[in-house]
C-alpha cells in the first residue's frame, strides 16, 4: 500500500531520489563533533520562529496605537499566547546562540576555505538577513526599549556622506520614528526577509551538499573512495546524524524550555526591562542599549570618536566575515594542525568578540571605552592581518584519513 | 570523553568572561534600594494586596491590561468576594481595571498623567516599586508636601502618609575639595506615627508590591508549574535519543 | 563489523523515541491550536446582556445584539400563542426535541415565560437572517400564511414560536440562546439561572 503509493509519486516528483540524494546516501564524514549540531539546530530554530512568528501575527495590530496593548492581549487575554510569544522572544536570541556558535566552528575548522566559499557566502547572507529580521522584530512590541533602538540604529544611516538625512528619513518613512515605520518594519519582518532567510538556507544547504560537510580535521573524505564510490570515512547522514541530531535537539530543547518555563526575560537580556514601557518619544530609557546580539558591533561603534568612521567600521566588523576565505592563505584547514600563529589570534579574537558583547552592554565610562578599543583592534587585527600570519604559520602534517575512536 | 587542549582553552575562556561582570559591579556605585521579599505564590498575601490595590492605587492609577475575574481566579477569590472587595459598583466582573480618571484631568492635577500600573513591577522591578513606596518624606517646598528618595521630584502625594505616618530625612554633609557641601542621605526618622506600625507598614506595602508583580505577568506562577513538567518529558525523550544514537553508533567503526 | 547487531533493541528504541517525538509534537500544537480559541476579550465582549423590556408592546419584536448575532424578542399576544397548537401537523419537529436551546425551551412554547419569545436570529439552514412576517396572510410570503418568521435568502418558515415548517431547506426549529428574568422587565440574554 505505502510501496504503491511512493511508487505513484515516483513516477511523478522524484521523491525517493530526492530523500536518497540528501539524506540517506548523503555521506558524511564520521567524526564530526560536538561543533556540528549547531547547523541542524539553526534549521530547527528558524522553524520555531517561522511558526510562532505565524501565530503572533493573528492577534499582533502592527499601528503605534495597538502596538503595545496587543503583545499584552497575546501575553494575557489569548489563550497560550504567553507561551507562543516567550518562545518567539526566546527562539530570536537562540537563533543568534546557535549561529555564532555555527560560524565560530567554521572558523575553527575551516570551513570556508576552498571548495567551500559559497557556501560560506550564503551563510554570510543568511547572517545579514537574521540581523535585519531581529532588528525589524525588536521595533514591533513597541516598547520604549524597541523605540530608541530602532532610533539610535536608524540614525546611524545619518553617518552616510552627503545623503545621509534623506536616507533616514526614507527609511522611517517620517520625521520621527512612527507608526509608518512600525508598520513596514513589520512588513519587512514577516513577509519580505522571511522569504530570503527559507532561500538562502535552501542555497546554504544545496551548496552544502554539493561540496560536501567539511569536518574536524579539514580532510576531503571523498579524496578516499571505496570500490563502491562511497568515502571509506562517510556515513549516511540518515540514520547516523539525524539520530545523533535528535540528542543536540533534546539537549538545546532542554536549555531552550529552561528559559522559556523559568527565566523568559533572562535577567533583562532577552527582554529588557525598559520594553515594559510603551514607546515614549519623549523620553529615552536611562540606560540604553541593543539586545546582546548586537553589542559586539555596538561597542565597536562606540569605541570610534566619531560618528560616521563609527559607523563605518562597524558595517565593516560584519562584512569582514565575507572575505575569510580570501584572507585566510593557510595550507590546512583545522585548527588540529594550524600553527601557534593562527591559534593566537583566532583565540584571541574570540575573547575580543566576547568582551566587546559585554563592553556593549555596559554603560560607556572611560575605562571600558578604552577597553573597547583595545579589543576593537584586535578585532580587526584577526581579519586585517590573517593573509600574513596564516601564510607563515608553522603547520603540522596533515593525515590524509579522518581521526576517529569508535566508543 | 577526551578533552583535548582547545577545549580546556575554551573553559579558560569562558572563565575569564564570567569574572568580568564582577568587575562592572563594583564599579558602579549603588543607590539606595530595599528588597521586596515579596512570594506571588503566597495567595493570602496577593489577596491583601488586590484590596490594597483597589483602595489606594486605582483612583489615580490604571491596570488596564488587567482583567477582575482572572485576578479572581488566579488570587484564589470567589466571584462573590471579588464583588464585594475588588469592583467599583457597577462595573463588570470581566472588565478591565481601568479607573475614572482621564488622562487628561490627570495632567491637570499632578503634572502628568499618572502611569497605568499593569507592568510597573516588569519594568521598574518590585525592589524599586517597594522603596518607592517607602521613601516618601516631608518636604514643605513641593506642592504636595514630600518628596521621594527613589524618585526626587515625583509628582505623586503620598497617599500611604495616614498608615506610615510622616517621616523625615535625614542628611549628612560633607565639604568637598571645591568648598560646595555635598548632602548624602542617612536615613529616616518617624516624625508623627501613623495607623500602622513600620513593620505593619512594610507588610502593607509588601503585599501591594507583591500583587504589582503579579498583575505584571499573571500566568507567572503556572508557567513555572508547567516548566517541570515539560522539562521532565525533554530529559525523557534526550535520554531515549541518547539511547538510540549509541545503538546505531555501534555500527560506525 | 564485529559485534552482533541487537536487531530487536535497535527496532524498539527507534519506535519508542519516534512515539516521544509525536508525542511531544503534540503536547507542542495544543496551545497553538487553543491559541485560536475565544479571547479573555472576546469572553468579555461575549458576556450576557440585559434588555428591558417594559417598553415592548404586545406584538411587537426587539432585536438586540449578543454576540455578534441579532437576538429576537417577541411580545406574543394570546391570538399569536393560540395559533401554536392548530399548526402542529406542517412542522417537522412541533415538540422542539432536537433544536440548539436550553432545556426549558422544549414543547411549543419554547420559552420560559410564553408570552414573550426569544430566539437567536439565525437560520439553522445557511445563517441568514429570517424576517419577522407576523401577519396570518402577508402576501409577501404566501396567501395561506399563518404567521411567524421567514427566511428571504431560501424561502425557509417558521412559525411564531421558531419553529420549522416541513418542506423547507431548514433542518430545525430556530436557536433559543440561554437567558434568565432578571426582574419581570429585564430579560438577561446570555445565561440561565444557575449557570451564570
Amino acid at each position: 500500500m505505502l510501496s504503491g503509493l511512493t511508487t505513484w509519486i515516483d513516477e511523478r516528483f522524484p521523491l525517493t531520489a530526492l530523500w536518497k540524494s540528501q539524506v540517506s546516501e548523503y555521506y558524511a564524514p564520521k567524526n564530526m563533533n560536538f561543533w556540528y549540531y549547531f547547523g541542524s539546530l539553526a534549521l530547527v530554530v528558524l522553524v520555531i520562529q517561522i511558526l510562532s512568528g505565524l501565530f503572533l501575527t493573528m492577534n499582533y495590530k502592527p499601528s503605534s496605537a495597538d502596538a503595545f496593548g496587543s503583545v499584552e492581549y497575546i501575553m494575557r487575554d489569548v489563550e497560550w499566547g504567553w507561551l507562543i510569544r516567550y518562545i518567539h522572544s526566546t527562539g530570536a536570541s537562540a537563533f543568534f546562540i546557535v549561529v555564532y556558535l555555527h560560524m565560530f566552528r567554521a572558523l575553527l575548522y575551516g570551513s570556508y576555505q576552498k571548495p567551500r566559499e559559497l557556501l560560506w557566502i550564503f551563510g554570510m547572507l543568511i547572517y545579514l538577513a537574521l540581523m535585519a529580521e531581529a532588528f525589524f522584530g525588536y521595533l514591533l512590541p513597541w516598547g520604549n526599549m524597541s523605540y530608541w533602538g530602532a532610533q539610535v540604529i536608524v540614525s546611524l544611516f545619518g553617518a552616510v556622506p552627503v545623503v545621509g538625512d534623506s536616507l533616514t528619513e526614507w527609511i522611517r518613512g517620517d520625521f520621527y520614528i512612527s507608526d509608518v515605520t512600525l508598520n513596514r518594519f513589520f512588513a519587512l519582518h514577516v513577509v519580505a526577509i522571511p522569504f530570503a532567510l527559507v532561500f538562502l538556507v535552501i542555497a546554504h544547504l544545496m551548496a552544502l551538499h554539493e561540496v560536501g560537510s567539511n569536518n574536524p580535521d579539514g580532510v576531503e573524505i571523498k579524496k578516499v573512495k571505496g570500490p563502491d564510490g562511497i568515502p571509506l570515512d562517510g556515513i549516511a547522514f540518515h540514520p547516523y546524524y539525524t539520530v545523533k541530531d535528535m540528542v543536540g535537539l533534546g539537549v538545546f530543547l532542554i536549555l531552550f524550555a529552561l528559559v522559556i518555563f523559568f527565566a523568559p526575560t533572562l535577567g533583562g537580556y532577552f527582554l529588557e526591562n525598559a520594553n515594559f514601557d510603551p514607546a515614549n518619544s519623549l523620553q529615552t530609557p536611562p540606560h540604553i542599549a541593543p539586545v546582546w546580539y548586537f553589542t559586539p558591533f555596538y561597542a565597536i561603534l562606540r569605541a570610534v570618536p566619531s560618528k560616521p568612521l563609527g559607523a563605518a567600521l562597524m558595517g565593516i566588523a560584519v562584512v569582514l566575515f565575507v572575505f575569510l576565505p580570501w584572507l585566510d592563505r593557510g595550507k590546512v584547514k583545522s585548527i588540529r594542525y594550524r600553527g601557534p600563529l593562527f591559534k593566537f589570534f583566532l583565540y584571541s579574537f574570540a575573547i575580543s568578540f566576547l568582551a566587546l558583547g559585554y563592553l556593549g552592554l555596559q554603560p560607556p565610562t572611560p575605562a571600558y571605552t578604552l577597553a573597547a578599543r583595545v579589543f576593537t583592534v584586535v578585532y580587526f587585527a584577526f581579519f586585517l592581518l590573517m593573509p600574513w600570519y596564516s601564510s607563515i604559520d608553522k603547520t603540522k602534517p596533515v593525515p590524509t584519513r579522518v581521526t576517529y575512536h569508535a566508543h | 570523553m577526551r578533552i583535548d587542549r582547545h577545549k580546556k582553552r575554551i573553559l579558560a575562556f569562558i572563565a575569564a568572561l564570567a569574572a568580568l561582570p564582577a568587575v562592572g559591579l563594583a564599579a558602579g556605585g549603588e543607590a539606595h534600594v530595599e528588597k521586596a521579599n515579596n512570594d506571588i505564590h503566597n495567595q493570602a498575601s496577593l489577596q491583601r494586596g488586590a484590596k490594597n490595590f483597589v483602595n489606594y492605587c486605582l483612583a489615580c492609577h490604571s491596570a488596564r491590561y488587567v482583567r477582575y475575574n482572572r485576578v479572581a481566579a488566579d488570587i484564589g477569590l470567589t466571584e462573590q468576594q471579588m464583588v464585594e472587595n475588588l469592583l467599583w459598583s457597577g462595573e463588570s466582573p470581566h472588565s478591565t481595571m481601568t479607573n475614572g480618571l482621564l488622562a487628561d484631568d490627570g495632567k491637570q492635577w499632578f503634572g502628568v498623567a499618572p502611569p497605568d500600573l499593569s507592568l510597573i513591577a516588569r519594568s521598574k522591578g518590585t525592589d524599586y516599586v517597594y522603596t518607592f513606596l517607602k521613601s516618601f518624606y516631608a518636604d514643605p517646598a513641593k506642592g504636595t508636601g514630600v518628596n521621594n528618595l527613589s524618585l526626587p521630584g515625583t509628582a505623586m502625594p503620598h497617599v500611604l502618609w495616614e498608615l506610615q505616618g510622616t517621616q523625615e530625612a535625614v542628611w549628612e554633609g560633607h565639604t568637598d575639595a571645591q568648598g560646595n557641601v555635598q548632602k548624602h542621605f542617612k536615613e529616616f526618622t518617624l516624625a508623627s506615627p501613623g495607623k500602622l506600625t513600620p513593620e505593619e507598614y512594610d507588610a502593607f506595602v509588601r503585599d501591594t508590591v507583591n500583587f504589582l508583580e503579579y498583575i505584571g505577568e499573571p500566568v507567572q506562577a503556572r508557567r513555572q508549574a508547567l516548566g517541570y513538567w515539560v522539562i521532565a518529558f525533554l530529559v525523557f525523550f534526550t535520554l531515549l535519543a541518547y539511547a538510540l544514537k549509541k545503538e546505531y553508533w555501534k555500527d560506525v567503526k | 563489523m564485529t559485534e552482533v547487531v541487537d536487531a530487536g533493541r535497535r527496532h524498539f528504541l527507534t519506535v519508542a523515541t519516534v512515539a516521544a517525538g509525536a508525542v511531544g509534537a503534540a503536547f507542542v500544537a495544543v496551545p497553538f491550536l487553543a491559541s485560536w480559541k475565544p479571547s479573555a476579550r472576546a469572553k468579555a465582549m461575549g458576556a450576557p446582556v440585559e434588555v428591558d423590556i417594559s417598553k415592548l408592546e404586545p406584538g411587537a419584536m426587539l432585536k438586540v445584539e449578543w454576540r455578534g448575532k441579532a437576538v429576537y424578542i417577541v411580545h406574543r399576544t394570546p391570538q399569536m400563542l393560540a395559533q401554536l397548537e392548530g399548526i402542529v401537523g406542517e412542522l417537522r419537529d412541533p415538540e422542539s426535541a432536537e433544536s440548539d436551546q436550553p432545556e426549558f425551551a422544549k414543547g411549543a412554547a419554547r420559552a420560559l415565560k410564553p408570552e414573550y419569545l426569544v430566539l437567536v436570529g439565525v437560520c439553522t439552514h445557511l445563517g441568514c437572517a429570517p424576517l419577522d412576517k407576523f401577519s396570518p396572510g402577508d402576501v409577501t410570503v404566501s396567501a395561506d400564511w399563518q404567521g411567524g418568521f421567514f427566511c428571504p435568502c431560501h424561502g425557509s418558515k417558521f412559525d411564531i414560536s421558531g419553529r420549522v415548517y416541513k418542506n423547507v431547506p431548514a433542518p430545525t426549529n430556530l436557536p433559543v440562546p440561554p437567558y434568565q428574568f432578571v426582574t419581570d422587565t429585564r430579560i438577561l440574554i446570555g445565561a440561565e439561572k444557575g449557570n451564570a
